[in-house]
């Protein structure tokens, strides 16, 4: 039994097994060896079979949700049976070569002889043979690739780090928990497991040295701990510390179905953040009551050309109908030159978050800005949506992104688009210039949501992903709460309403704090919900 | 031995699903199965060699069967591309 200690990022306790993730290059050497031709033969064929099995999980999974993709894997599993391939594999062999190399100049010959047709589709299938050269040699090689998209039951994914292109296909029926070498308390992977509910414990040192796949492993994503290999002792502790967790949490999920009212009366909204259509199903386990922010990033991200108008469509409409008539508020792409766009040619600057980013690109960009407005409008006939501009710092931003919001509907007028006409427009809180000006924004927009973290790092001048400069993200402090006082207030004499999306709209310590000050809405990862409105109630 | 040739008449020719099942067919039977197409003959037992003919719809290809259940092996390939491989097009 070994204990690692690494930084707590999500709540709760998981026991499950380590799946290892790397992404290790596969190296293959043309060199001859002189292990008899039985073992290699013998390897051959348990790699065959262990990669056959990975392919059958890939295809069974894919099956469900995706019957023609499907197919293909069912050709890559003849592909493996194929006897004119295990001749040529026996030739190699023959030869005296090496067995990873064997496979890899055998396969490499029909590559060649595919990549010649003249077929499109061929040479697609090309590319499909070096995918399963890939799996078969790391098998062969015994270097471990875990293919997130399908994982064994009571997998706990271990990695150096997770980006969101890893976790893109992640099989989320599957994982119970994440730890990772690298990354805080804002890293992708902290955000993934929040919104999965699901513990996670990042920076962990040398925590590949100390895991291999297979491990048993309790995940403390309360205390920061991992437990590798427990003895029977500690892991019967977790497990009755577990029972008890779950139980608390199903007992406040059934309370969290209803609205939350202070015992004065007052309802406070709880609804959720989201990042994409596939955090809806959660949102609504967990009782959220509407989407207080919808992250539209993801959809412009890991890309080459920007998303189309009706690519985007979807996305804003399967969730505004998934909770109708509860209202989702989408926030217009919010992201700078920290980010690598290729599409949008961000120039490089010295202090990105005091650069040209979120409504300020936009701004700039106005067909990408348009494109989305458009998408949002068509979208906001199949459900109660909202829009909202991040970054505003001052009032002629709002008119200027109003005026093509306006020429966006005009258009969808004459093309006879259905669109909601009395669609809501809102603002980010999060520049100081704007919470100080409230009263004035307040007339031109029907609601304000605070954000919270962007507003306490830009009043105190502190960039929150500088640790050494931790000590001054103090988001509860008086000068944040001044400013979130008067945007509040602000709002109030217009007979408007204030939310807060930032992280501490869900934490147990301010939510006091806030509905005191007069908050209107709490948006928060989806997990925090159930906790938010029974402390909203004790109020 | 037995020859018969076949014109490809589904829309996508042999591509990975009606290659996939004139393949497990072919491995139904004991006897050996060829197919050549534009002087290329590769085994129907196998994946690759029949993806590597690109039969596209219209392809002329011939196949060759030779064993102990020949006729009842080439009966069965011919229905198969009868029936475009079970493709409804």
């Amino acid at each position: 039994m070994k204990i690692l200690i690494g930084v707590p990022v999500s709540k709760g306790i998981s026991i499950g097994f380590a799946r290892v993730y790397v992404k290790e290059k596969v190296k293959v050497t043309d060199a001859k060896d002189s292990v008899p031709i039985s073992e290699k033969k013998e390897l051959l064929a348990k790699s065959l079979k262990k990669t056959k099995e990975e392919i059958k999980l890939t295809y069974e999974n894919l099956k469900k949700t995706n019957p023609k993709e499907a197919e293909i894997f069912e050709a890559h599993l003849l592909i493996l049976e194929d006897p004119a391939l295990s001749e040529k594999i026996d030739e190699y062999l023959n030869k005296g070569y090496n067995l990873a190399y064997s496979v890899k100049a055998s396969f490499e010959e029909f590559i060649e002889t595919l990549k010649n047709l003249q077929n499109e589709y061929m040479k697609e299938r090309a590319n499909d043979l070096y995918d399963i050269l890939d799996s078969l040699l790391r098998n062969i090689l015994h270097i471990e690739k875990i293919n997130l998209s399908s994982l064994p039951k009571d997998s706990i994914v271990v990695a150096e780090d997770l980006t969101p292109s890893d976790t893109a296909a992640l099989d989320r029926n599957n994982v119970l928990g994440f730890v990772t070498e690298k990354g805080g308390p804002t890293s992708h992977t902290a955000i993934l497991a929040e919104a999965l509910n699901i513990p996670a414990v990042v920076g962990v040192n040398n925590l590949l040295q100390n895991i291999k796949n297979g491990d048993e492993l309790i995940v403390d994503g309360t205390k920061g701990e991992v437990i590798v290999n427990p003895d029977n002792e500690t892991k019967e502790r977790y497990v009755s510390l577990k029972k008890e967790k779950d139980e608390q949490e199903k007992l406040l999920k059934e309370k969290a179905k209803e609205f939350a009212y202070t015992k004065s009366g007052k309802r406070i909204e709880v609804v959720a953040n989201i990042g994409s259509p596939k955090d809806v199903d959660k949102a609504l386990e967990m009782g959220a009551e509407g989407v207080g922010l919808y992250r539209t990033e993801f959809l412009f991200l890991d890309r080459t050309v920007p998303p189309g108008e009706d690519e985007q469509f979807e996305a804003y409409k399967v969730v505004a109908e998934r909770f109708k008539p509860h209202p989702v508020i989408i926030r217009t792409l919010d992201i700078g030159g920290d980010k690598q766009i290729p599409y949008l040619n961000l120039e490089h600057e010295l202090n990105p978050f005091l650069g040209v980013r979120a409504i300020r690109l936009c701004l700039k960009e106005k067909e990408l800005f348009k494109t989305q407005l458009r998408a949002i409008l068509r979208a906001s006939a199949y459900g109660n949506v909202l829009i909202m501009y991040p970054m505003i710092a001052i009032k002629d931003e709002i008119i200027e992104a109003n005026n093509m919001l306006n020429e966006v509907k005009e258009e969808l007028r004459m093309k006879k688009i259905q669109f909601d006409e009395n669609i809501k427009v809102g603002i980010m809180v999060e520049i100081p210039s704007a919470a100080l000006n409230a009263d004035e924004l307040i007339d031109y927009v029907d609601f304000f949501s605070i954000g919270t973290n962007d507003l306490t790092q830009y009043t105190f001048a502190a960039d929150r992903t500088n640790e050494g400069l931790s000590y001054l993200y103090r988001p509860l402090d008086a000068p944040v709460l001044k400013l979130i006082k008067l945007t509040v207030d602000a709002s109030h004499s217009r007979g408007k309403w204030t939310g807060v999306c930032g992280e501490l709209a869900g934490d147990p310590d301010a939510i006091p704090v806030l509905v005191d000050l007069g908050v209107d809405e709490l948006s928060m990862s989806p997990s925090k919900i159930p906790e938010a409105k029974e402390i909203i109630r004790s109020l | 031995m037995l020859t018969k040739t076949f014109t490809i008449k589904n829309k996508v020719g042999l591509h990975a699903r009606p290659a996939s099942v004139l393949v497990q067919t072919a491995n139904k039977f004991k006897s050996d199965i060829k197919i050549e197409k534009d002087g290329r003959i590769v085994s129907a037992k196998s994946i690759l060699g029949v993806l590597s003919l690109g039969a596209e719809k219209g392809s002329t290809i011939v196949v060759t069967v030779d064993g102990v259940d020949e006729e009842e092996a080439l009966k069965t390939i011919e229905d198969l591309v009868n029936n475009n491989f079970g493709d409804p097009e």
